[in-house]
């Protein structure tokens, strides 16, 4: 009656899955039969072996490779990881590309021909002229119309989408400048903006 | 670790790979070990291990994911094993032997500059009769014992991924710990 119902005792009890009184019952046999006792030891003694080589590792390069054989990623999620991946040139291209968006729109909004008032300015035609024999004095601005200068200007000529046209009595002691491509335009509105800030910052020294 | 995997995973249903990337580092020791001593071949365990994780990858939205994901996982390695290993069955034998060195070289390689220790030739020498016994198991015995000692599984655990009911699980285990005690006791 020995073996068949021992065993099947000692492999429950390597699962874990004795209760105690059939463990109290198993103890006790074991201590008596020198056989079951043997097998009992053996089959430790085999789970030790098996337990004992149980850490492998995968080959190097196996997770690169596994990625490798994937079907493709869709771009979506792509994008979505380099935006969080770069912060900073995502919220640089943002602001850049709305730069742009209002630059370009307010040079196509600015259709209207408009000049800077200044005395001793004739127009004419979305022509401003300054006559012969007369000065005027301070920076001119012209949008979406020519200049004609056949006399003084003390200051800068700037044409926005238009021409100018020096006559050789015509004296400008400032720069002249003509804008005309939208790179141009924008250039120029850059540069206004820096001197106009360092204009605020000269006036307050001044101060 | 399983939240982590959670959110991983809801990660790689909305296409992430990196996300799965970091699923494959979880999971590749365990996976390639039960491939390796499965099929007994280095290269067949990385290529069906390799083909378990793309096959997750894939059908990653049928998994049901109030389940555990790595018993889902270790399923779709068992059972890509066990095609493979019905593939090949009439060298089978001749294989396992082929394998059993392969072992031993491959252990050989990590230390290699050195000459070995005695106690550690031995240990080899073990390892490989262990190998060895365990892949002349009968198939359905040999993925019970090797879930069970090598990858740690609980019966339970055992009986999700086999799909196989609980008393059948304890069964196997016990014919294979009794054929390898057979084998291993004078070792």
């Amino acid at each position: 009656m020995c073996p068949e119902q021992i065993i099947e005792l000692i492999h429950d009890y390597l699962d874990e899955e004795l209760n105690q009184e059939k463990e109290k019952t198993l103890r006790e046999h074991l201590k008596s039969c020198k056989e079951c006792e043997t097998i009992f030891n053996e089959l430790k003694k085999t789970e030790a072996f098996v337990k004992s080589i149980s850490n492998m590792q995968a080959p190097p390069n196996f997770t690169a490779n596994v990625l490798a054989r994937l079907p493709k990623e869709k771009k979506k999620v792509w994008m979505q990881r380099w935006i969080t991946n770069h912060p900073m040139l995502t919220a640089a291209s943002v602001f850049i590309i709305l730069m742009m968006g209002s630059l370009f729109s307010s040079w196509s909004q600015d259709q209207e021909f408009s000049v800077s008032k200044q005395k001793n300015l004739v127009i004419k035609n979305n022509t401003v002229i300054v006559p012969k024999g007369k000065t005027v004095k301070g920076d001119v601005v012209v949008h979406n119309g020519n200049v004609r200068i056949e006399g003084e200007v003390q200051g800068d000529v700037t044409v926005i989408n238009g021409e100018k046209y020096l006559a050789s009595a015509g004296h400008v002691t400032g720069q002249i400048e003509e804008v005309n491509q939208v790179f141009d335009w924008i250039w120029y509105h850059m540069k206004k903006t820096t001197q106009d800030a360092i204009g605020i910052f000269s006036q307050s020294e001044t101060k | 670790m399983d939240t982590i995997v959670k959110k991983r995973i809801k990660q790689v249903i909305k296409g992430d790979q990196d996300a799965f990337g970091e699923i494959v580092e979880i999971y590749k020791n365990s996976i390639y070990q039960l491939c390796y001593r499965m099929l007994g071949n280095r290269h067949e365990a990385e290529d069906i291990a390799q083909e378990a994780f793309i096959r997750a990858y894939v059908n990653i939205r049928s998994f049901n994911q109030d389940l555990k994901f790595s018993t889902w996982l270790f399923r779709i390695a068992t059972n890509l094993c066990i095609d493979r290993l019905r593939k090949k069955k009439p060298d089978y034998y001749l294989d396992a032997e082929v394998a059993g060195t392969e072992g031993l070289t491959m252990y050989s390689q990590v230390s290699s500059d050195s000459p070995l220790p005695e106690t550690e030739v031995e240990s080899l020498e073990l390892q490989e009769t262990v190998q060895k016994e365990i892949l002349k198991l009968p198939e359905k015995y040999r993925s019970a014992i090797v879930l069970k000692y090598m990858e740690d599984m609980s019966l339970n655990e055992i009986s999700e991924i086999l799909e196989l009911p609980l008393g059948t699980v304890k069964t196997r285990i016990h014919r294979g710990r009794e054929a390898l005690r057979q084998q291993l006791r004078y070792v």
